[in-house]
């Protein structure tokens, strides 16, 4: 307990020392349009605190639709590659060529297929969430020792069996890794969609399309306030993941024993 | 009473591998208990699992209860080197599992793991989880689930290799209790003398390379045996016998 309080403690005077050399850059004389100062961005959190909540709430829903569609997605296409080897040979390079593809680049033709809103930019967010869940749940379904394997044979074990009582527990730290990854770029994805496709009104959308807009209108306070939310959105996102992980997982697995020294 | 399990000229050649196994033929009594003995790779764990239909002889012919391994697993259960538990499982829902694929019955099933986890002296432990057990309630876990489906053969590799020696001799007296209780057919597997002798009615002693029946020694120490008969001039005598056999099979292996 008292080195976690330290720990916090160190954590914080970073982050005063951040702020100092921030504050500091202001007073050499950085122009506000390009560098305001904290207490401006400050105010601006308070004073636009209504729009930010909305933009912020914009994202978080796109972000979360697209993540849990590749949950669902992403584990049923494991489920089918570890039934089907044959399917898995003919199909899993693709998932991985579908990693490389630099989303920013392809997120406009999505949005000109789809049209405006909400479900396009979730889309953009589930096609960068999709592969690591792919690849960590699908490592995880064959990676089964043989004793397991043949243990469950001895005993008649159906094919659902083997998968669904065997290969499914075994895979779920594997696809908890899958989703840690994919809850960090799933945020990263629905910024992105929205800098192409994100307003509901003129004026008012996510983040991704709230930050161009305050760029536009060189509003940089807002647009400092923006990036901060932003940054508060992935970290949610991630300690959400965490706890679920661990909620999950600890009272059974290695990597999460709650007995673990830090 | 007809025989169990009847191995004829089997022989196995993996692919690309070595002659694991030449030309065994072996025959095993209903409620006998054979251990197979012999250096290691000799391949004592490619014939357990042939008998266990879990990989296929590449010539001869191996049928237990007259049929084919593979049709006959309800018949046998196979108790592996290592626990094999499901960590995600508790002790009881491990000891359960066979059951429960099955498609037995909550209540009956529970009813059956109790009665294993008595007969195993994990009562208290139901609750837990494998990383929480010990090595040698890991391996008493194992047993509890081979058993809890009354299989008529059980097949052991080596089950307390792993174990410090205290505790494997309790768990062999264990599992001569519950040999002499349920009178099942056993095929283990072992490295030690001391286990084989204590256990067996007979040994097999195979020698490797290629791996072949060299000696079936009918083990003539009296039944019932007790723990204390490993203190006995009785034991000292049949151990040394069948070390001296064991010793000579390792000399005629080309040293490597
Ligand atoms: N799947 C496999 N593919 C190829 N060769 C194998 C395979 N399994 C076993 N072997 C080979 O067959 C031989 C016998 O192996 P086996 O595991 O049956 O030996 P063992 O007597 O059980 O040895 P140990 O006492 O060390 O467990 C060894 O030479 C081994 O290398
Ligand atoms: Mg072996």
């Amino acid at each position: 307990m008292k080195r976690r309080l330290t720990f916090a403690a160190q954590s914080l005077l970073v982050l005063a020392g951040l702020l100092l050399v921030w504050q500091c850059a202001v007073w050499m004389g950085a122009p506000p349009y390009m560098l305001p100062a904290p207490p401006a961005v400050g105010a601006a959190v308070v004073e636009r605190f209504g729009s930010l909540v909305r933009s912020l709430w914009l994202t978080a829903e796109a972000a979360a639709l697209g993540l849990l569609g590749s949950i669902i997605v992403g584990v049923a296409i494991a489920l089918a590659f570890a039934q089907w080897r044959g399917l898995r040979r003919l199909l899993y390079p693709y998932t991985i060529l579908l990693q490389t593809v630099p989303i920013v680049a392809v997120a406009p033709l999505i949005l000109m297929w789809t049209g405006n809103g909400l479900l396009p930019v979730a889309l953009v967010a589930f096609i960068i969430c999709l592969p690591p869940i792919i690849a960590n749940t699908t490592q995880g379904l064959i990676s089964v020792e043989e004793n397991f394997l043949h243990l469950f044979l001895m005993h008649e074990a159906k094919p659902a069996q083997v998968l669904f009582r065997l290969r499914l527990p075994h895979a779920l730290p594997h696809l908890f890794t899958g989703i840690r990854i994919a809850a960090g770029i799933a945020v990263i994805g629905a910024i992105t969609g929205e800098l192409f496709a994100g307003a509901s009104r003129v004026g008012e959308g996510g983040l991704g399309y709230s930050i161009l807009y305050a760029s536009g209108q060189l509003e940089t306070d807002y647009l400092f306030a923006l990036v901060l939310a932003a940054t508060v959105l992935g970290f949610t996102f991630f300690f959400v993941t965490m706890f679920l992980e661990w909620y999950f997982l600890h009272h059974w697995h290695e990597s999460n024993r709650s007995d673990m020294p830090d | 009473m007809s025989a169990d399990i009847v191995i004829s000229q089997v022989s196995k050649q993996f692919r690309g591998g070595a002659l694991a196994l030449q030309d065994v033929s072996l025959q095993v009594e209903d409620g006998d208990f054979v251990s197979l003995l012999g250096p290691s790779g000799c391949g004592k764990s490619t014939l357990l699992k042939m008998i266990a239909g879990l990989t296929l002889p590449s010539s001869g012919t191996i049928a237990v209860d007259g049929i084919l391994p593979a049709n006959a697993r309800q018949l046998m259960s196979f108790i592996f080197q290592d626990p094999t538990l499901l960590p995600w499982r508790t002790v009881e829902e491990n000891v359960g599992l066979g059951l429960e694929l099955g498609g037995m019955a909550a209540a009956p099933r529970k009813a059956k793991v109790e009665e294993m986890l008595e007969l195993v002296g994990l009562t208290a432990a139901r609750t837990r989880y494998p990383r929480q057990l010990s090595g040698g309630m890991k391996m008493r876990v194992s047993i509890a689930r081979a058993l809890a489906s009354r299989p008529s053969i059980l097949l052991l590799d080596e089950p307390f290799a792993a174990l410090d020696e205290m505790t494997r001799d309790r768990l062999n007296d264990e599992l001569l209790r519950l040999y002499a209780e349920r009178q099942q057919t056993m095929v283990f597997v072992t490295h030690s003398v001391a286990e084989a002798v204590f256990l067996s009615r007979r040994i097999v002693i195979l020698a490797p390379h290629p791996g072949r029946v060299a000696h079936i020694v009918t083990n003539d120490l009296p039944w019932p045996r007790p723990a204390g008969i490993r203190l006995s001039a009785e034991f000292d005598a049949q151990a040394a016998y069948v070390s001296r056999l064991l010793r000579g099979v390792h000399a005629e292996a080309p040293s490597l």
